[in-house]
């Protein structure tokens, strides 16, 4: 029990620390593909220690809630890394949240971020709220039909069983999953806010979503913020390796397995975000307006899936 | 769920003639319908040449062949030129807007799949649960057919069927004999033949490709 307490710290301790880390490899795949020259991969920790640095600036009219949200948010994101397995399986803090509590967890950091948002009561901030809103809502289901798939194949919604039975049975193609596999991509695409439903990269555009809602914030407030914004695209692309290509994670108190767990992990995500920054250059913003048929596909693809599984795979 | 490897694989590319089907539905480029028609022909002839080797029926090597000559190689490249002849590079104009198409098409899946449970409990094949898959196709084509006013998205739908009318043959019986396959695959290359030559008397005639100026009646 012990060893695997170490294990959960360890590995939550990896994500946090390791989650700016991917998000600068995408900015630098992105800028390498865009043919600009790349900011070093390092660049998104220089950012978060230069805004902890700073004085912040908090509007007069700011409630408590202003202050508080950004280590809320902080704190969810943390939680589902921690829930998420990414290098053990069946660790400690896993049963304490399965996938449905997950989507949860996600929807509670999202009502706050729109909170704070609005509560400055600045134009741009209640667009952004309400924008993301409009995402979240249709996103959600979306994202909990991929779970469903996922937990139809595995019999179980928890995110230990679902890695074990995907990952250490024998191998078997899922056509199901494939389905899954394009809708989680388009969720996640939704909910980290990037292209082609929100641009990453701008600020002051009249079409940001999440830009616009972060517009108030300043130093170690945004820099929570940033973070947890590096831990959110961290945490799905845990997600998506536990749920589409698990091989590789460590059975439950096997440290022998580490070693290799990690180094898998690393590869899975050096591709995953090459592969990210790639579809992001490859492909336009979408309209605001277009975004529901965006992801009314990724949920009619996540059903599509189900369907198949009862079709083929009972 | 014990099925051998080139089954469980031949149920993937099954699973990826019906996404092809739904993202034909929810294609609004011609181009980019030509390009998924081809995609699809080219999980139909894999699929049948798998079921050839798992099942050593050697006349299905010839339909998969002829399939990824005729639907993935030839018809695409006629559809483009076509296209750039006719210079109808604009979005293909549904009846229907897009996510209501899609949400239909739901709904016929499950119909379809429902349909096919109790016949496919009598076909002898190794891949017969992927019947419910070929009809599902075979429904989201006559959709498009329907749903879409120009032409040529009206002929990609028709050949949609086609194809998976032959993934239904393949599925349920291992495939037609070869002549009959052969006849069926000239048919359908003639036919291309002769809609390409139609596009362009229809456009000389109504200056448009859009079949609603074909329901009124001209007398002169």
């Amino acid at each position: 029990m012990s060893t695997g307490i170490v294990l959960q710290f360890a590995q939550t301790l990896l994500a946090v620390l390791l989650a700016p880390l991917l998000m600068g490899w995408v900015n630098q795949c992105r800028a390498w593909l865009q043919g600009r020259s790349a900011p070093p991969i390092t660049q998104p920790y220089r950012t978060l220690r230069k805004l902890f640095h700073k004085d912040a600036v908090i509007a007069h009219n700011a409630s408590p809630l202003f202050r508080f949200a950004p280590y809320m948010i902080f704190a969810c994101m943390a939680l589902a890394a921690g829930i998420v397995p990414t290098i053990a399986n069946d660790l400690p803090f896993s049963p304490a949240a399965d996938v449905i509590a997950l989507v949860g967890i996600f929807a509670l950091a999202r009502v706050f971020l729109a909170l704070a948002a609005m509560d400055i009561g600045t134009s741009f901030g209640s667009l952004g709220a309400r924008r993301e809103m409009l995402v979240a809502f249709l996103a959600e289901p979306a994202l909990l039909m991929v779970f469903f798939t996922a937990s139809l194949i595995s019999h179980s919604t928890e995110l230990p069983v679902i890695v074990t039975a995907l990952a250490h049975r024998d191998f078997a193609i899922y056509p199901s999953l494939a389905f899954a596999g394009v809708a989680f991509w388009m969720v996640s695409v939704a909910e980290n806010a990037r292209i082609p439903v929100d641009n990453p990269a701008t600020h002051l555009e009249l079409t940001m979503i999440h830009e616009a809602m972060i517009l108030e914030y300043s130093a170690r407030h945004l820099a929570l913020i940033e973070w947890a914004v590096a831990l959110k695209l961290f945490t799905y692309s845990a997600l998506g390796i536990a749920l589409f290509m698990p091989w590789g994670i460590a059975v439950q108190g096997s440290f022998a397995a580490l070693p290799l767990a990690l180094l898998a992990m690393l590869a899975k995500l050096l591709l995953g975000g090459a592969l990210l920054a790639f579809i992001e250059a490859i492909s336009a913003k979408v309209r605001l307006f277009r975004v529901p048929e965006f992801l009314g596909t990724a949920f009619l693809l996540a059903v599509l899936g189900m369907l198949i599984h009862f079709l083929l795979e009972v | 769920m014990a099925l051998s490897y080139h089954l469980q694989f031949v149920n993937l590319l099954a699973a990826m003639l019906l996404l092809i089907s739904f993202a034909m539905l929810s294609q609004r480029r011609i181009a980019g319908l030509i390009t998924l028609f081809a995609w699809q022909g080219a999980a139909l002839a894999a699929s049948a040449a798998l079921v050839a080797w798992a099942t050593d029926q050697h006349h299905l090597y010839y339909s998969a062949a002829l399939t990824l000559a005729l639907k993935v190689v030839a018809m695409p490249w006629f559809f483009h030129r076509t296209v750039k002849k006719l210079d109808v590079r604009r979005d293909v104009e549904p009846l229907i807007n897009i996510p209501a198409t899609m949400l239909i098409g739901i709904v016929l899946v499950i119909f379809a799949f429902n349909l096919a449970l109790p016949i496919s409990e009598f076909s002898g094949t190794i891949m017969r649960s992927t019947l419910g898959i070929a009809l599902a196709c075979v429904l989201l084509g006559f959709l498009m057919m329907i749903t879409r006013r120009k032409a040529i998205p009206q002929v990609i739908g028709f050949l949609a069927i086609e194809n998976s009318l032959f993934f239904a043959a393949t599925s349920a019986t291992y495939g037609m004999p070869l002549v009959v396959e052969l006849g069926v695959a000239l048919d359908v290359m003639v036919g291309v033949i002769v809609l390409g030559i139609f596009f362009f008397q229809i456009r000389e005639a109504f200056d448009s490709l859009d079949l609603k100026h074909m329901e009124k009646l001209k007398e002169r």
